[in-house]
């Protein structure tokens, strides 16, 4: 029993349809609760009053922002590495969930900006970066309708997804370089005395695993979607040959 | 490896090879910009350093789509990638050709396109430095990016859209450098930096774009 097993799409196919409805399930589960507990069940800041309570969803939509880029990054190495088809397609899944968690993560901190900083965009670097990051998925995923042959478009989109990684961090530390910021450090720093409060970080460790969960079933649904609708083009073809 | 750059650097100066395109485009920005913003010249002394950067990126990416479109399309591509000479090569010497020809110019031009749009006089040899360094990096990088369009048509606007990301550090240390070294604050940092992409996109890109241009030749 090892992973590449799952590089067999059959294989594939068979533990996601088992597992799929039960994450589906259980994302939407932890992240009623994550919500429900987050905007209801917490005291508004002494600040901030009610708006705080964006944070449950911004900072999990912007980790996740993040992660996607990562797990596109893996994935596209196993592509290049192993010619695993399963692979290549779960990056090119991941591709739209990551941009729509970035705009989330933008869109909120927009809204939550405007009361707090007066200004619903502000050229910080955290803000900066994300926006970046941003045209760096949307030309990825452009690259990927582009390409009409499925192999060298997999290919082609791991190498941009390569160098676009590297390009990406650096370009991070660049507008560290160039601005400096409104936005505040870390959130979900250990330091005792930037930490926050109990009473809002578990309803965010919560959502956060929520929308982790989100993202898995995301993924797996749009993965199972591409290699269906590879089995139906590989279908027509032979049928067009006979 | 001198053929492919001189067969390059000829084919882009005769007739129909677009040579001083890019360099006519970088005029156009310096001088549509203060008509756009208003004369004054502490404005304009002020956001110069950025605008020459932008129309330096632009005035770059007009011809990045040149650099393997016509060989794609007439076959010497093929010929290229069967000649004695690894694909690496062959890719950093047209990155080499494409600075020569847009790159190259724009520096020596930018001065003058300084004086245009009132950059103060300290930032002028500034200006030209880190034009100088930070130029063959857009042209690396574009390499990349056209090689990754190749066989797609009218891929023009994919490449802007590709290209345009990476593009960003080298913009920001550039224009960084010359609005410091303009103010008279210490720019060493930023224009180390900008030698850093361009050492690090001039070494290591070729490779990424002789494997897209190897996996569009397959």
């Amino acid at each position: 029993m090892s992973l590449w097993e799952y590089a067999n799409p059959t294989k594939f196919m068979q533990t996601s349809g088992a597992v799929l409805p039960w994450v589906s399930w259980l994302a939407a589960a932890v992240l009623a609760a994550a919500l429900v507990w987050g905007f209801f069940l917490t005291p508004d800041d002494f600040r901030q009053g009610a708006t705080v309570k964006i944070v449950f969803i911004h900072v999990p939509a912007a980790m996740m922002a993040i992660n996607a880029w990562i797990m596109m990054l893996v994935t596209s190495l196993v592509w290049l590495v192993r010619r695993h088809h399963v692979s290549a397609l779960a990056a090119k899944a991941a591709a739209p969930v990551g941009v729509t968690m970035t705009l989330v993560a933008l869109v909120t901190g927009a809204v939550w900006g405007q009361p707090m900083w007066g200004t619903w965009w502000a050229w910080d670097p955290r803000l900066t970066s994300f926006l970046i990051l941003f045209l760096f998925y949307l030309g990825y995923i452009a690259l990927w309708e582009a390409v009409e042959d499925p192999d060298t478009a997999a290919d082609l989109t791991s190498v941009l997804c390569l160098v676009g990684s590297v390009f990406a961090v650096l370009s991070r530390y660049a507008v560290n370089f160039w601005n400096q910021g409104l936005h505040q450090g870390a959130s979900l720093s250990v330091a005792p005395g930037e930490r926050m409060n109990e009473a809002f970080r578990h309803p965010l460790y919560l959502a956060m695993a929520g929308f982790v969960l989100l993202f898995l079933a995301l993924v797996l649904a749009r993965t199972r979607t591409e290699i269906r609708a590879r089995r139906l083009k590989a279908l027509i073809a032979r049928e067009r040959m006979g | 490896m001198r053929a492919v750059l001189m067969r390059d650097l000829a084919l882009a100066v005769r007739a129909g090879g677009g040579f001083g395109l890019a360099l006519a485009f970088f005029l156009m920005v310096a001088v549509l910009v203060p008509l756009g913003v208003g004369p004054e010249g502490a404005t304009l002394g002020r956001i110069a350093p950025g605008i020459l950067w932008v129309g330096a990126l632009l005035a770059c990416l007009l011809s990045l789509d040149r650099i393997f479109a016509l060989d794609w399309e007439d076959g010497s591509l093929d010929l290229l990638a069967t000649a004695p000479i690894p694909m690496e090569a062959v890719v950093a010497m047209k990155s080499l050709a494409h600075w020569m020809v847009t790159g190259l110019p724009l520096v020596l031009l930018a001065p003058v396109l300084g004086v245009l749009l009132s950059l103060p006089p300290a930032g002028q040899p500034w200006l030209v430095l880190a034009l100088a360094v930070g130029t063959p990096a857009l042209s690396v990088i574009g390499t990349f990016g056209a090689a990754l369009t190749v066989g797609i048509r009218r891929g023009g606007l994919l490449l802007s859209l590709i290209v345009l990301p990476l593009y960003v550090p080298t913009l920001v240390f550039g224009a960084e450098a010359v609005a410091r070294g303009a103010a008279g604050q210490a720019n060493a940092t930023p224009l180390l930096l900008l030698a850093g992409i361009t050492a690090g996109a001039a070494g290591l890109l070729p490779f990424a774009t002789a494997a897209a241009i190897r996996v569009n030749l397959r």
